[in-house]
């Protein structure tokens, strides 16, 4: 039953509002992502926030939940049902689509115009969080894919970590002089399962300009020249130039610990991996710089954004955004509070919010993440100037199922010398037609 | 009423024992088989679907692929995890030395969390710096995928599966095997007989209730093999191992589709039924 036994619980609203001092109505709203507690400057600087906001906001109680990481799919559907989500939840881009699609977060529309600095958000980012013209989200964080590599390898490579392969040709001869420095270093890492490798074979389609599906969402679009050129290349480096390792890499952590352990060159990533490998994989920050993607068409889209839970009254939902736009939308406060993040030692200067793009809150931002930075921003730079012109393409509809069914090309060319790249992408053509065909 | 006031304390019991399947086995299985029926976001009150989950998982493109690796998973686990604990049983029951010792041994798997037991064997098979390709080296062997190639992937999970549960099985073979009256042995080895003739002659039959039950219990557990491919190979490599109870997963919390989930376990449950069906008859009629 795995699991699924979960659904057998009750349900009830995540917050109850109850008389307050003087007979104001008092709420009282459950708040995701507090950091943990192996976190304590971070869950510090939390709690310091939850006190002072509600010291601004008479009658409205905020309580956090510490689920690590905040958004969890093997949790969010049971805790919905048993009303056990949070007021204020997380949702990754990825996950927008089913959420939204499935009735799991609240219309907002009605409160666009009092959320905070909502018409400096990048327009193509609130479209993410849009459904037949209505608001279900306040987005959060949002980045393009680029190419993550370790500055500190490139260099014991005989590379020059300040000039990163722009094209594919070049990533293919750094990964291969890696490779070359001994047993256990891997010159490109890439996922192969758990719905990873579909995910990231999708980045890498996206990047030499293909697609997953045609326009209308109604049959695959990925057997073509750009999804071959992806799985020969993968399938080269793998097998030819013996650059790739020989481990198949399941699971969104496995590559991050390979990363995180210093011997793997580069992966495509967002700047968000960089702060993940050092935060949770003890990865050096000083080591990590990440560039534009190579040879870029268009770079898939990743980022998360705030939702409220569909079962909030309408006093919830609104002390649920003041709490966002607090927390989460003030330059200068809250996680835009540079300075106390570099006083508690964050890895501040990772360029991992492009929410804003180039509006006057996204400027002030910048400037004062760079006057803050704890990190050399340099290795970035190349990363910002290309996210600059590189335009962003959205998820595949009914994503996760043909990630699932892209898997199995990725293992495919990463766990087979003689695999037909034709072959595997004419199977998987196959079944996602007959997928999309049985989803209407 | 006398009887039933003089066994008070055992009906208590019962009744605790009675109210935790209700809650937590049979009211979520017939929750999930309402569910199978059902659409459901888990917020809005479910719609009725019909039979409209069962198809859509049948349509699934791995569905096929899960039932033939978890048919070949259990065939397989069979192989290993049926026959070589009897065997290991047999031979603890023979020794006349450090025999506690060794059933602790070999029971001592069973004491590591799964979880644990996984990472272990990840480590094991590791293509570079682990175990097993160590030791094939030292035999200069060349080294192995396991969990890297669509070949091995599959055995690879089957050994992790025996090694886990090897513990417990060899230990309820040992119980059978040492409740065999020693006359029988006696009186078959004063006819002559040797080691394979007093198996074939008397510990089999001796046995086999228990046999039977252990074949049904491991075919039941093994066709819902799910944390060795969930952590070790993600299903792959080439959906190599996806299986059944993986699919649900997926279905459940990648694709969010708990209708879907739950029909695609009332169909595994289904299989397991009718496997139990037929086995539970044939051991009443061994018994008759």
């Amino acid at each position: 039953m795995l699991g699924l036994s979960a659904t057998a619980c009750g349900s009830g609203n995540p917050a109850t509002p109850s008389a307050g001092a003087g007979g104001a109505k008092a709420v009282t709203i459950t708040v995701a992502c507090q950091p943990a507690k192996s976190a304590p400057k971070e869950r510090q600087a939390w709690d310091d926030d939850v006190a002072t906001f509600m010291k601004a906001h008479p009658g409205v109680t905020v309580k956090s939940t510490d689920q690590q990481p905040c958004f969890d799919p093997k949790t969010f559907g049971p805790k919905l049902a048993g009303g056990q989500m949070e007021t204020v939840f997380v949702v990754p881009v990825t996950n927008y689509d089913d959420v939204i699609g499935q009735g799991q977060a609240l219309d907002i529309t009605q409160y666009t115009g009092s959320i905070k600095n909502w018409n400096d958000l990048r327009p193509d980012v609130r479209e993410l969080v849009t459904k037949d013209g209505k608001v279900y989200g306040v987005p959060n964080v949002h980045y393009g894919v680029g190419l993550v590599y370790n500055r500190s390898l490139f260099t014991k490579a005989g590379l020059d970590p300040d000039t990163p392969p722009k094209t594919w040709a070049e990533v293919r001869e750094a990964a291969k002089k890696i490779a070359a420095l001994g047993p256990g270093y891997v010159g490109y890492g890439e996922y192969s399962g758990g719905n990873t490798g579909g995910w990231h074979f999708t980045q890498a389609i996206y990047g030499r300009g293909g697609s997953i599906l045609t326009p209308d969402n109604k049959k695959a679009a990925f057997n073509s020249p750009e999804g071959k050129a992806v799985l020969q290349n993968l399938h080269d480096m793998r097998w030819v130039d013996n650059s790739m390792g020989n481990k198949l890499l399941v699971g969104w952590e496995s590559l991050m610990m390979a990363m995180g352990s210093g011997k793997v060159g580069m992966m495509l990533g967002a700047p968000d991996v960089v702060t993940d490998v050092v935060n949770k994989f003890k990865g050096n920050v000083a080591d990590y710089g990440i560039t534009g993607f190579p040879e870029a068409k268009a770079s898939l889209s990743g980022g998360e954004a705030f939702m409220i839970n569909p079962k909030a009254t309408p006093e919830e939902a609104k002390a649920g955004l003041e709490w966002v736009d607090f927390r989460f939308n003030t330059v200068g406060k809250g996680r835009f509070d540079f300075a106390r993040g570099k006083a508690i030692g964050n890895p501040v200067g990772v360029p991992d919010n492009a929410v804003y793009g180039d509006s006057a809150t996204g400027k002030a931002i910048q400037a004062d993440r760079e006057k803050n930075a704890s990190l050399p921003v340099t290795n970035y730079a190349p990363y910002v100037q290309a996210a600059a012109t590189i335009p962003p393409k959205a998820e595949p509809a009914h994503a996760q199922e043909l990630y699932a069914i892209l898997d199995v090309v990725m293992s495919g060319v990463l766990s087979r010398k003689d695999a037909s790249v034709d072959q595997l992408l004419t199977d998987a053509e196959t079944k996602a037609n007959s997928m999309l065909a049985a989803k209407g | 009423m006398g009887i039933l006031r003089r066994n008070l304390t055992a009906y208590g019991f019962l009744c605790a024992a009675l109210i935790c399947f209700t809650v937590f086995a049979w009211y979520p299985m017939v929750r999930e088989f309402i569910l199978s029926f059902q659409k459901t976001d888990l917020i809005n009150p479910p719609t009725w679907v019909g039979l409209d989950n069962f198809k859509a998982a049948v349509q699934d493109p791995a569905f096929g692929e899960a039932w033939l690796n978890t048919v070949e998973f259990t065939l397989l686990a069979l192989l290993c995890g049926y026959a070589v604990p009897f065997v290991v049983a047999l031979v603890l029951n023979e020794l006349r030395h450090a025999r506690a010792y060794l059933r602790f041994v070999v029971y001592l798997p069973v004491m590591l969390p799964p979880i644990v037991a996984v990472l272990l064997f990840r480590w094991f098979y590791d293509p570079g710096p682990g175990l097993f390709n160590q030791v094939l080296d030292f035999f200069h062997l060349p080294p192995l995928a396991w969990l890297d190639s669509s070949s091995t992937a599959l055995i690879s999970l089957v050994l992790v599966s025996t090694w886990m549960n090897m513990g417990s099985a060899t230990l309820i073979y040992l119980a059978a095997l040492q409740n065999i009256p020693p006359e029988l042995y006696e009186a078959a080895e004063l006819d002559g007989a040797g080691i394979l003739k007093r198996i074939r002659h008397v510990t089999i039959p001796q046995t086999r209730l228990i046999l039977l039950l252990m074949l049904m219990l491991q075919i039941v557990a093994t066709m819902q093999v799910f944390i060795e491919p969930y952590m070790l190979t993600g299903g792959g490599p080439e959906n190599a191992t996806v299986s059944v109870a993986y699919l649900m997963y997926q279905f459940a919390f990648s694709q969010m589709n708990y209708g879907q989930a739950g029909a695609l376990g009332m169909l595994l449950m289904l299989a397991l039924l009718v496997f139990a069906a037929f086995q539970l008859r044939t051991t009443r009629e061994d018994r008759a």
